[in-house]
């Protein structure tokens, strides 16, 4: 099995797929911000008082959420570049990364959307009553009292995004990004050995993941304290 | 103060209140009594606006509280204090913060002035060493001596008071009854949802017993408790006193 281990055990060939483990947690790092700043936008229309805002918002979480997120890649690739060319005229030199990273973040951004909401959502309702009564606005309420506790409800599955993400960036390898698992792809081709190599891959992913989740542990429980 | 005509309001099919009309005057003390599910919540939730009447209208110093007009109504609605049965503190705020935040939001006082004035009602309420406490680390009475000391902050001319016991283990009944009742002496004017007979005989002006929606009988508390007139209240008041 791994018959070229000696030979795929390098530092040159560590280093290389290090730097693609960098680039999965660069665009799942970069995926998961933007993917909460379209959560953040989502949930706020899915909220809204306006029957087009909330009608968007469902629109957008579950085309997103019932589609393969490979397809969501492959389409972005194949679409972006003919609307590029429909509009310039010119023919797009398209960057993969950059077209992963937006399709993950479109993809993030919906996950993220019903997480928010439903960290809003699991916010006592009797502390909407207080402001009121109290005189607060209701965006006052939302950024004072909601959110701070919301945030609380929301780490653990943002956490757990993050890691979703890292392992789905993988999928990017499709359209040729050389992130984790496309540079074990590249070092058994190499040396026929893909058993090596992946094994290496999987302990990269590992330690990118549990260390997260470790991070994240300490967050949730420092979070905590004051209740 | 506030008077309230022809209050309806329905949820779905269920009517929860019909045609409740009902005047409070300045320094009255009114207790709001009935059986669970007669609609004692939802007229004081009317009454400060958590709910939308479906009909009537409610008038405070004989101005009309209307939701339209926003700004008015905003600065009619921040008269009225409101204390909830389960507290609603803020869990993530100390218990300053607690008192602090709506003076400097709404009222836009100074942080400096907030807290003075913070201070001095914790201390009315015998709760200033708690200041830095969070409330979680708070007893249920304490909790809700925190949360009148909350609302007394925004400077009402009156209170309102949802089942403020009913949460409370026993023992802590008392402590927040005391304090309430020093607000009465002190001439707030309070309409007060409550199962603490005892409270609405001795500290209450008057008695307000609801049934079914209605009113069903408005009197002055000892004459009340005496004297029922109508066989509901009668009936209501074998039930809660045990002999
Ligand atoms: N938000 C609501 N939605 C539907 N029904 C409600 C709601 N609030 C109260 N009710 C109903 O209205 C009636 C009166 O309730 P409430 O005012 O809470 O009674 P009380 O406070 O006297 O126990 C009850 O039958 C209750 O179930
Ligand atoms: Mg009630």
């Amino acid at each position: 099995m791994f018959v070229a281990l000696d030979k795929v055990f390098t530092m040159e060939n560590v280093l290389y797929l290090g730097k693609g483990a960098l680039i999965s947690l660069g665009m799942a790092i970069l995926s998961l911000l933007i993917g909460l700043v379209l959560g953040v936008l989502g949930a706020s229309a899915k909220r809204s008082r306006f029957f087009i805002l909330r009608a968007i918002g469902n629109f957008y979480v579950e085309i997103i959420r019932g589609t393969p997120m490979l397809l969501q890649i492959l389409m972005l690739f194949s679409v972006v570049p003919s609307i590029y060319t429909a509009i310039t005229g010119n023919v797009l030199r398209i960057n993969v990364y950059l077209i992963g990273v937006i399709a993950m973040s479109i993809n993030s951004g919906a996950y993220s959307t019903e997480l928010i909401r439903s960290g809003i959502n699991g916010v006592d309702k009797g502390q909407w009553e207080a402001c009121e009564t109290l005189g607060l606005s209701s965006w006052q309420t939302m950024k004072l009292v909601i959110l701070p506790q919301a945030f609380k409800l929301i780490v653990p599955p943002v956490i757990s995004e993050f890691i979703t993400l890292i392992k789905d960036s993988s999928l990017t390898s499709c359209i040729g990004a050389i992130e984790l698992l496309k540079a074990s792809q590249v070092l058994g081709a190499r040396y026929y050995d893909a058993m090596s190599p992946y094994t290496l891959a999987a302990i990269f992913y590992l330690i990118m993941t549990i260390s997260i989740s470790y991070i994240g542990k300490h967050v949730e429980k420092r979070l905590a304290a004051s209740d | 103060m506030i008077r309230v005509e022809h209050l309806q309001k329905n949820f779905g099919q269920l009517h929860a209140l019909k045609d409740v009309s009902l005047e409070v005057d300045k320094g009255e003390i009114v207790s709001l009594i009935g059986p669970s599910g007669s609609g004692k919540s939802t007229l004081l939730r009317c009454i400060h606006g958590l709910e939308k009447p479906d009909r009537g209208n409610i008038y405070m110093n004989d101005e009309l509280m209307d939701p339209q007009n926003k700004e008015k109504y905003r600065e009619q609605r921040n008269h009225m204090g409101f204390v909830f049965q389960h507290f609603n503190l803020f869990p993530h705020m100390t218990v300053l913060d607690n008192l602090n935040l709506a003076q400097t939001e709404v009222l836009g006082r100074s942080k400096e002035e907030a807290t003075k004035k913070s201070l001095e009602l914790l201390k009315r309420v015998g709760l200033q060493e708690k200041k830095d406490a969070y409330p979680n680390n708070l007893s249920g009475g304490q909790k809700q001596r925190v949360a009148i000391a909350r609302a007394l902050c925004m400077d009402p001319d009156m209170m309102l008071f949802d089942e403020p016991t009913s949460a409370l283990d026993p023992e802590m009944i008392k402590e927040v009854l005391e304090v309430m009742k020093d607000l009465g002496k002190h001439g707030m004017t309070m309409i007060v949802v409550t199962h603490e007979m005892g409270f609405a005989r001795k500290v209450g002006s008057r008695v307000v017993f609801l049934d079914h929606g209605e009113i069903i009988e408005d009197a002055p508390s000892e004459e009340f408790f005496s004297n029922p007139k109508s066989d509901r209240a009668k009936d209501f008041l074998s039930k809660v006193f045990y002999e």
